[in-house]
């Protein structure tokens, strides 16, 4: 020791430590990477696993069944080519069956169950369920995609530029944020829904989908980015804060790499996190437009439409709202629950 | 030491000013490091010692020109660093090892990348082999157990975190390593450990430091000259045993005396020399002398006009109107 050190450390009391003390010392549970920490926890969240599994299972399910189905959800059952119309197919109970359906299996024949019955028109109600909610996932899960991509491109041009451009786009946010939601989703979908989209898109591929759909993705892109950006933005700013980035820049290295190795990978999991927790609510929104006659074209339908619709025989057919309400509820709450647990797992500092 | 008069860091009149805003459309620039002015010779360490939130860090970021310096020229080995290309060269040269050895490692990448970053970034190898066998030496080093390599860094303590980050700079092999604060987050068995081995790497690997603490008891043990800042401006800068045994700065004087000495009877002798008030906020520093509002020795001319940095006798200067009259 060339000076002495300090009173309360004696430096000639730290000789080096033999190979065989240092690991003695080193202590350490077996290497585990972030990712398979964060399955593993969660994994053991029971309710997170349990919605998982019934995410998977509603989504399989409205995927395949179409697909076997003997009916389709336009079918009108009664109305066959040549005859005249068979109304005894209108509005049949669960597990009943229509005229000619019932002389076929006094015959001994077999005829596929109504599960949940048909509609006024004939169609079967099961069916038109499973495409509701196919559409009523792929409206959440595509809605969500707009929403990340315009958030996290604005968010972390904000964040990562600064300045001026940062304090424009901050502005704008603030404005779309203090509007009320609601009644914009309302104002758009309706103006949208109105005017000329319908036409615009006839004759394209679109046209299936609908103008009201299309414009129900205008309205989740021009209003919903938001708080995706402001995320994407917060994370961004105390990310470049961290030391490792200045790290990084003492290296040398140029903002690619910066972008790459530093930023990208210590926010993936928040997008993640956040995406899983947009989709219901955009399932929720598409809902309810639908319910006010706002979102798909008939024949097709959607959960908040059939709900719209049961409201006419609300007094004799009351399970025709009760099911779309129930998937509507099973999806948004698990979904809900799912991304709470992903949240839990992976990020543990956003718990609030 | 040095063989050659040049020295290895020439820092003249340097400024980091940062603008705070202070309404929608105004701004008050804080002048975080203010006209310092310093020089490293090749092999040496320079201690910089200062109350936090006097601008030792800004300085250290500054010199690597992290931060854009606001004035100010920063010489290396003879040349100035100016272009860009300077810079890249620069880079391969200095390094830094950071204050916090918690937010100075990316979480998600194991140990062996963090340690090859800078030789990804420069591509100073061939051979993923020889990225490795290089990795392996470095962590051999600092003391790491190689079989850490593949491991993430939130798994290592704050004596193991901070070897990681030394290990970081010493990849490139530099010459000159800016050390700000390496061992204040660690607890006082550890930082002899990591003192000690800074000590061992300089004398291996002829590195030149620039090392930065709070704690003069830190610095004094590695410091060849001792610098002493206080709100942005370097008030005085000797020899490590000359600041010891003769301070002349009223600030220096004051902090030497509150280190705690071994003999109780002079302890008693050399009474302590208490600060009155507290620092003033970089934002409104005081006019003229920095130090005046708390100095028991300030005068009107004191408010009136910064006092030169002046040598004073070899190698020993200091920025002080009354440095005769004080130590008379
Ligand atoms: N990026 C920044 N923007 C604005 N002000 C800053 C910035 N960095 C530092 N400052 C200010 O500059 C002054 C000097 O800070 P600096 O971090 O250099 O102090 P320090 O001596 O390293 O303190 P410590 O011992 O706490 O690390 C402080 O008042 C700080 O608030
Ligand atoms: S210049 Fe004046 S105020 Fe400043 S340290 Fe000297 S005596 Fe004190
Ligand atoms: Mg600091």
């Amino acid at each position: 020791m060339k000076k002495p050190f300090s009173l309360q450390v004696d430096m000639d009391s730290f000789l080096p430590a033999s190979a065989e003390e240092k690991e003695y010392m080193v202590q350490m549970r077996p290497s585990t990477t972030f990712f398979r920490d964060g399955v593993k926890r969660l994994v053991k969240n029971k309710i997170a696993l349990i919605s998982f599994i019934v995410i998977v299972a509603i989504t399989v399910a409205a995927i395949l069944i179409p697909a076997f189905w003997p009916y389709s959800y336009d079918q009108m059952l009664g109305v066959q080519p040549g005859r005249p119309v068979d109304a005894s197919y209108n509005n049949l109970k669960p597990m009943t069956y229509g005229r000619t359906e019932q002389k076929l299996i006094d015959a001994g024949e077999d005829v596929f169950p109504h599960l949940f019955g048909t509609d006024q028109h004939g169609r079967d109600y099961f069916i038109r369920v499973v495409y509701g909610t196919r559409i009523s996932l792929a409206v959440g899960f595509f809605a969500s995609i707009i929403v990340l991509i315009i958030g996290i491109t604005i968010g972390a041009i904000s964040g990562y530029v600064g300045g001026k451009v940062d304090l424009v786009i901050m502005r704008i946010v603030d404005i779309i944020y203090s509007l009320p939601d609601m009644l914009m989703v309302i104002l758009l979908a309706s103006v949208l829904g109105v005017s000329r989209l319908g036409e615009a898109i006839e004759g394209t591929s679109l046209e299936r989908i609908g103008g009201n759909i299309i414009s129900l993705f205008i309205v989740f892109a021009i209003l919903y980015w938001v708080s995706m950006a402001r995320l994407i933005r917060g994370q961004i700013l105390s990310l470049r804060e961290q030391e490792y980035v200045l790290a990084a820049q003492a290296t040398g290295a140029r903002s690619g790499w910066i972008i790459r190795k530093h930023l990208i990978p210590n926010c993936i999991s928040v997008v993640i996190i956040s995406t899983a927790l947009q989709i219901p609510n955009a399932i929720f929104t598409e809902s309810y437009l639908s319910f006010l006659g706002l979102g798909v074209n008939a024949p097709m339908s959607s959960l908040g439409s059939l709900a719209s619709d049961a409201l006419n025989g609300i007094s004799s057919y009351p399970y025709r709202l009760v099911i779309p309400a129930i998937v509507i509820s099973l999806i948004v709450l698990s979904l809900n629950l799912f991304g709470d647990g992903l949240r839990d797992a992976f990020d543990p500092k956003l718990n609030a | 030491m040095a063989d050659n008069q040049t020295p290895l860091v020439d820092i003249r009149h340097l400024k980091e000013y940062f603008y705070i805003s202070t309404g929608p459309f105004t701004t008050k620039p804080l002048k975080a490091v203010d006209d310092v002015s310093f020089t490293i010779r090749r092999g040496e360490t320079l201690g910089l010692v200062g109350e936090s939130g006097c601008g030792k860090t800004t300085v250290g970021r500054t010199v690597l020109q992290l931060y854009k310096p606001t004035g100010g020229e920063i010489w290396y080995d003879g040349k100035q660093v100016k272009t860009a290309r300077d810079l890249k060269e620069f880079r391969t040269k200095a390094t830094m090892v950071f204050q916090d050895p918690y937010s100075s490692l990316n979480p998600r990448m194991t140990v062996s990348d963090i340690i090859a970053e800078p030789l990804d970034v420069h591509g100073l190898y061939k051979t993923k082999e020889e990225r490795r066998e290089r990795v392996l030496e470095l962590m051999q080093y600092v003391g790491l157990n190689s079989e850490h390599a593949s491991r993430y860094a939130h798994e290592f303590s704050g004596g193991q975190r901070q070897r990681i980050g030394i290990a970081r700079s010493l990849s490139v092999n530099p010459e000159f390593i800016v050390c700000d604060e390496p061992v204040s987050a660690l607890d006082v068995s550890i930082q002899a450990q990591v003192i000690n081995m800074f000590d061992e790497l300089q004398d291996k690997l002829g590195l030149t430091y620039l090392f930065i603490a709070h704690d003069l008891l830190v610095v004094r043990h590695i410091s060849d000259r001792i610098a002493v800042m206080y709100l942005g401006k370097m008030v005085e800068l000797a020899d490590a045993d000359e600041i010891y045994g003769h301070p002349l700065h009223p600030y220096s004087k004051s902090l030497i005396s509150a280190v705690p000495v071994p003999d109780p009877r002079t302890a008693r002798a050399n009474q302590r020399i208490a600060l009155k008030g507290d620092i003033p906020s970089p934002l409104n520093a005081p006019s003229g002398c920095p130090f005046r509002t708390r100095c028991p020795y300030a005068t009107d001319a004191c408010a009136e006009s910064m006092p030169e940095f002046k040598e004073v006798s070899s190698g020993h200067f200091v920025a002080c109107h009354r440095t005769a009259e004080i130590n008379s």
